[in-house]
C-alpha cells in the first residue's frame, strides 16, 4: 500500500476524523407564488472515526442523502458545520481540493457515475492527476494498476483499457470505489452504493469496502435502507426519520432491541425469511 | 374497518382455504389453474437471445408462487409468455400454457388468437407490471381509468354499475372511494400502486401476475401492499405468480417458489424447502447473498473471503 503511506501516517494521528455538527437543510419549495421551507436535515450530529463504519438508513425522503451531499460538499448546510481532523473545513479554493483529496464519494448509480466515451484508465488518471500534479505518467500508469488491482480488477492490465459498457454492474461499483481511493481518500460516503446491483454480486462490494475499511483504516458512512447489511457492516447505526436522527447506537443493539417505534416498524416492515408463512396466517386469522 | 366490512359483502371465493397451506404433498393441493410445459421463448436478434429455455410450472389455485431470479435471468420473459404478452422482436419457440378455467374448461392461451385472446387477457390472467405505478396517464382520473376497463371488457354494464364497481374496488385495496375523482400525480407512489392493483383486479381474475410490484416503494409501503395483496388472496381466491429478486420476502409469503438462471427454472420447491433444504448451488448462492436481519452473523461477513469469486461468478 506504498501509495496509500501518506494517508495512512495521517490518520495515526488520534484527532483523526470527519465530523458532521448540528447540520440543517432547508430547502424552498416553490409553486407558483406560494412557497413553503422543506425542512430536509434537522439538526444531525456525528463522528466518522478511521476504520469505523456508521450506518445511516432511513427511506426515501428523510434526509439521509442529502447528508451524504453536504458531507462531499456537494451541498451547502444551512447551518451547522463539517469538521475534518477537528478543523472547520472550507467552502472553496484549493482548501476545497484538499478536503475532497480526504473525503470521497460512491454514489448509487454505476451506470450514471461514469462517463461511458472514456475508458477505466482515464477515471482513475483524472483524480491522481489533480490531486498528485506532481506524479510523472509512468508513476500514474502504476498507481491505475495498484488501484484496479486494490479493488480486486485483477490483472488490471485486462479492466484499465475497457469502457465501463463493457463492466458489469459490480464491476462498475468498484471502479468507482477505485476512483474514490484514488486521491488517497480517508473517509468514504456511500450512498446507497449497492441497491442497484444484482442480489448476488452485493454482498461482494460490501466485502471489498469492509476489508479495505479495516485494511486502510478508512472511516466510511454507509447510507442505505437495507436494516440487515447496515447490522453486519457496520459499527453503528443512526436511523434517520424526516430529517432527524430518531435513534441511535451500536449495530446491534439497534437492530435487535430497537428502542424508538420508528425503528420498530421499519425492522417489522424489513422481509425476514425467518418469519416463513406468518403473514399468511396473520391474514387468515383476520390479521 | 370500513374497508374490511365491504370486501366481507362481496366475497365469492368458493376455492377450499386449504388450496394456499404449504406442507401439503404438492399433487393434492388444489387444482392447477395455469400450467406451463416446456416453455422456450427466444428474442429474434443477431444473435438470437434465448431467454427463457423449457421453462415448466404449474400454478395452483389460490396459490401464491414465487418466481425468482436477477436481472436477464427471463423472469418477466417468461411472465409475458404466460399472458400472450409478448412482441416482437420475441416469440415463444416452443412448449405449451394451458389455463384451466373455473369452469372446468382447458384454454391453450398459445393458440388465442383475436377477440378471444382479448377476453382471456385481464379477465382470466390480469398483471400488476414493474414499476406500473407510472404507467397511470397522467391526465386522466381515476374513476375514467378503472371505468375505462370495463367499458372495454364489459360493453354491456351500466353507468351506475361501472361506478359501483370502481368504489368498490378502491375500497378493496384500501384507498378511499372519494379517491376516484384524483389524478394520479395527487396519490403518493403505494396509492397509486394500489389503484394499479385495483384494476388488475377488475374482472375478477383467477391469476394476477406480479412484477415486481413493490420494488420501487419504500419498505414500509412495500408491508403494507403486500399484506394487502395476502388479504385479498385470501378473500377472493385468485393464484398470484410473484415476481422479485427479495429472495427473503418470497420465502416469507409464497407457498411455492421457483428460482430461475438463464433462463432455466433450477430448482423449485415450497418456500421451506427452498429456505431449509436448497438443492441447487445458485439458489444457496442467493439464499447466502442476503445477511440475516436478526440471527446469526455468517462467516463469510466481514471476512472478504470469496468476494472475488461471487463477483467473477456473476459478472
Amino acid at each position: 500500500m506504498s501509495a496509500h503511506g501518506t494517508a495512512t501516517s495521517g490518520t495515526s494521528a488520534t484527532s483523526a476524523s470527519l465530523e458532521a455538527r448540528n447540520l440543517v437543510k432547508d430547502f424552498r419549495l416553490r409553486s407558483g407564488v406560494k412557497s413553503r421551507i422543506l425542512h430536509a436535515v434537522r439538526d444531525v450530529s456525528f463522528t466518522l472515526e478511521p476504520g469505523r463504519t456508521i450506518a445511516l438508513v432511513g427511506e426515501s425522503g428523510s434526509g439521509k442523502s442529502t447528508i451524504a451531499r453536504m458531507m462531499a460538499k456537494l451541498e451547502a448546510p444551512s447551518s451547522g458545520e463539517i469538521l475534518l481532523d477537528g478543523a472547520p473545513s472550507a467552502t472553496g479554493g484549493s482548501r476545497l481540493a484538499s478536503y475532497r483529496r480526504d473525503v470521497q464519494m460512491v454514489f448509487q448509480d454505476p451506470f450514471g457515475s461514469l462517463n461511458p466515451f472514456h475508458p477505466i484508465r482515464h477515471h482513475l488518471e483524472r483524480p491522481l492527476r489533480i490531486h498528485h500534479p506532481r506524479l510523472s505518467s509512468k508513476e500514474i500508469g502504476a498507481r491505475v494498476d495498484e488501484l484496479l488491482e486494490r479493488v480486486r480488477l485483477s490483472p488490471a492490465s485486462t479492466f484499465a483499457d475497457r469502457r465501463p459498457h463493457e463492466l458489469s454492474g459490480g464491476q462498475r461499483q468498484r471502479v468507482a470505489i477505485a476512483r474514490a481511493l484514488a486521491p488517497g481518500a480517508r473517509f468514504i460516503i456511500a450512498d446507497e452504493p449497492v441497491s442497484m446491483l444484482d442480489v448476488s454480486i452485493r454482498l461482494g462490494v460490501l466485502n471489498l469496502l469492509a476489508e479495505l475499511q479495516r485494511q486502510e483504516q478508512l472511516g466510511v458512512l454507509y447510507i442505505t435502507h437495507d436494516l440487515a447489511t447496515a447490522r453486519h457492516f457496520s459499527d453503528e447505526i443512526l436511523v434517520m426519520y424526516r430529517g432527524e436522527i430518531v435513534e441511535r447506537g451500536p449495530s446491534e443493539r439497534v437492530i435487535l432491541d430497537p428502542q424508538h417505534e420508528y425503528t420498530k416498524t421499519l425492522l417489522e416492515a424489513a422481509a425476514d425469511p425467518d418469519r416463513l408463512g406468518r403473514l399468511r396466517d396473520e391474514v387468515r386469522n383476520g390479521g | 374497518m370500513s374497508r374490511a366490512g365491504r370486501a366481507n359483502g362481496i366475497d365469492r371465493t368458493g376455492i377450499p382455504v386449504e388450496a394456499g397451506v404449504t406442507g401439503i404433498d404438492p399433487s393434492r393441493r388444489g387444482e392447477p389453474v395455469l400450467t406451463a410445459r416446456d416453455v422456450s421463448i427466444e428474442y429474434e436478434v443477431e444473435p438470437p437471445v434465448k431467454a427463457v429455455r423449457g421453462a415448466s410450472i404449474t400454478l395452483h389455485r389460490g396459490e401464491l408462487l414465487g418466481l425468482a431470479g436477477e436481472s436477464g435471468c427471463g423472469k418477466t420473459t417468461l411472465a409475458y409468455g404466460l399472458n400472450r404478452l409478448l412482441k416482437a422482436p420475441a416469440l415463444m419457440t416452443g412448449g405449451e400454457v394451458v389455463f384451466h378455467d373455473a369452469s372446468g374448461r382447458d384454454i391453450d392461451v398459445v393458440g388465442l388468437d383475436g377477440e378471444a385472446l382479448r377476453t382471456f387477457r385481464w379477465s382470466k390472467v390480469s398483471m400488476v407490471f414493474q414499476g406500473s405505478m407510472n404507467s397511470l396517464n397522467p391526465v386522466m382520473s381515476v374513476r375514467k381509468q378503472l371505468h375505462d376497463v370495463f367499458t372495454t371488457h364489459r360493453p354491456g354494464m351500466r353507468r351506475a354499475e361501472r361506478e359501483a364497481r370502481s368504489a368498490e374496488l378502491l375500497s378493496l385495496v384500501g384507498v378511499d372511494p372519494a379517491r376516484l375523482s384524483s389524478f394520479p400525480h395527487e396519490l403518493s407512489g403505494g396509492m397509486r400502486q394500489r389503484v394499479m392493483i385495483a384494476m388488475a383486479l377488475a374482472l375478477d381474475p383467477q391469476v394476477m401476475i406480479m412484477d415486481e410490484p413493490t420494488t420501487a416503494l419504500d419498505v414500509v409501503v412495500q408491508r403494507g401492499i403486500i399484506r394487502e395483496i395476502m388479504r385479498l388472496r385470501e378473500r377472493l381466491g385468485f393464484a398470484v405468480v410473484f415476481i422479485t429478486h427479495d429472495l427473503p420476502l418470497l420465502i416469507e409469503i409464497s407457498d411455492r417458489i421457483a428460482i430461475m438462471l438463464e433462463g432455466r427454472i433450477v430448482e423449485q420447491g415450497t418456500a421451506e424447502e427452498i429456505y431449509r433444504t436448497p438443492s441447487h448451488e445458485y439458489t444457496k448462492r442467493l439464499l447466502s447473498s442476503f445477511p440475516s436481519l436478526r440471527g446469526d452473523r455468517g462467516d463469510f461477513i466481514r471476512t472478504g473471503v470469496g468476494s472475488g469469486a461471487v463477483e467473477g461468478g456473476a459478472a
